[in-house]
């Protein structure tokens, strides 16, 4: 899977802790496809190297390359997949669960992880303090997953909406593990917390993981 | 269109000036749906009804039948896949679609997030910082549409039909030009894009000024 392979037409672009990179890994776990995993390290700055922008020309992860296509954006990604990769299905038939799924996908994309990512906390802790990223965080963090709570009281099941794992799950399950990251009380939220412990037990989740990553640092806990 | 207050399925609710309603005002034009249009004033966002709408609070939210949906993008892939046939806001070609996914999400995930956050700033840390901090992110999302549309644009984003990346580009170049003066000179591609928005009926009847909430002594 995540395996230095270079003649695999798949390429993905990643950095171990992007919880962007963390959802395309996932799906590519669940429909079995083999890929590249190229790191670009982004702590680094490896993503604003001209042969990095040429890929991707917002400078972020993940990209993917598959043969002569290239796509960046997470969501972009997973949709491209979906549509030539049909096998394990990300999105349900029904048109309205389908909407429901895009619409928790775009509360983590839209509402929650922008607003979390490296250019943002670098200038609150340059024009506040550092101690001011975290109170930013877990409020951005906690606004959208109470939405999230709401929104998916009516739908979920075994997972997001539904029995089945679909787009949603994908988005939710590295914002989750990223909250934790920052502290953030997953007691207030009863619902994404049974799914936490959900995408646990899978394996197209679990290794998709940000300390399962090949460029994870070995030493570090997550 | 919006002025038809007639019983009809599709109700949008909406603000004039919002450019993530102004995406799905655009959409549904272009498909010729006509729809009710339910304006929120300000605050009503907060109210118990409305979050029971979208418990994040946001306009725009689509009611059709007994189904609510929020979320432009999320009303937006809905009404494509209910009402196929008139104008399909995707190409059939699966790269270009990808492409139009990438492009929209550089508006939907990059640019509109933190333009959103500029009244934030200004109250935080001072009006002084509120224009840097939003031509910082819209340059920088500007500039990446720029580079990825380069090999892919016609008369429209990504080619000679208006598709889902024109429907979130446009709006975001009426607010940069019309609110917030972005400089458009380092912009070639998008500042043509934004002359062909203009030229559309579509586009010409979505925008905030022609909303039935619009103040209608204000200029933008």
């Amino acid at each position: 899977m995540g395996e230095p392979q270079s003649n695999c037409p798949l390429k993905l672009y990643s950095y171990w802790r992007s919880s962007c990179s963390c959802r395309v890994r996932i799906a590519l776990n669940l429909k079995g496809l083999d890929y590249e995993y190229i790191p670009i390290n982004v702590v680094k700055g490896e993503q604003f190297s001209p042969e990095f922008r040429k890929l991707n020309p917002i400078g972020y992860v993940p990209a993917l390359v598959d043969g002569d296509v290239v796509i960046s954006d997470s969501f972009a990604i997973l949709l491209y997949l979906d549509e030539k990769y049909p096998q394990r299905p990300l999105l349900p038939t029904d048109i309205r669960k389908k909407a429901i799924n895009y619409q928790a996908a775009n509360i983590v994309s839209s509402s929650i992880q922008p607003l979390q990512n490296m250019t943002i906390l670098k200038y609150i802790e340059e024009k506040v303090s550092p101690d001011e990223k975290l109170p930013w965080v877990q409020c951005h963090i906690g606004k959208g997953f109470e939405s999230l709570e709401k929104l998916l009281q009516d739908y979920a099941g075994r997972y997001a909406t539904g029995d089945d794992v679909f787009l949603a799950d994908l988005f939710l399950a590295p914002q989750i593990f990223t909250a934790k990251g920052f502290n953030v009380d997953m007691n207030q939220f009863p619902l994404l917390s049974r799914l936490d412990e959900a995408y646990s037990q899978l394996p197209a989740f679990h290794d998709a993981m940000p300390e399962k990553q090949p460029d994870a640092p070995s030493s570090s806990t997550s | 269109m919006e002025e038809n207050y007639k019983a009809s399925p599709l109700k949008l609710y909406s603000y004039w000036m919002s450019s993530c309603s102004f995406r799905v005002r655009l959409a549904l034009n272009l498909k010729g749906l006509d729809y009710e249009y339910i304006p929120l004033v300000e605050g009503q966002q907060y109210t118990p009804e409305f979050m029971k709408l979208n418990p994040i609070s946001y306009v725009p939210v689509l009611v059709d039948g007994e189904l609510v949906i929020a979320d432009s993008l999320a009303i937006i892939l809905y009404l494509n896949e209910k009402y196929p046939h008139q104008h399909p806001l995707l190409p059939t070609d699966l790269h270009k679609k990808a492409i139009n996914y990438q492009a929209a999400s550089i508006v939907h995930s990059s640019i509109q997030p933190h333009q959103n956050q500029a009244r934030y700033i200004e109250k935080e840390f001072g009006p002084d910082q509120k224009l840097p901090w939003l031509r910082y992110h819209i340059g920088k999302g500007f500039a990446a549409l720029e580079k990825l549309l380069k090999d892919y644009a016609g008369r429209y984003a990504t080619g000679d039909e208006v598709h889902l990346a024109d429907i979130f580009l446009a709006p975001q170049l009426y607010a940069a030009t019309k609110r917030f003066n972005i400089d458009m000179d380092q912009f070639p591609l998008l500042s043509r894009l934004d002359e062909a928005y203009s030229q559309l009926p579509a586009f010409q009847v979505a925008i905030p000024e022609k909303q039935p909430d619009a103040p209608s002594s204000r200029t933008s």
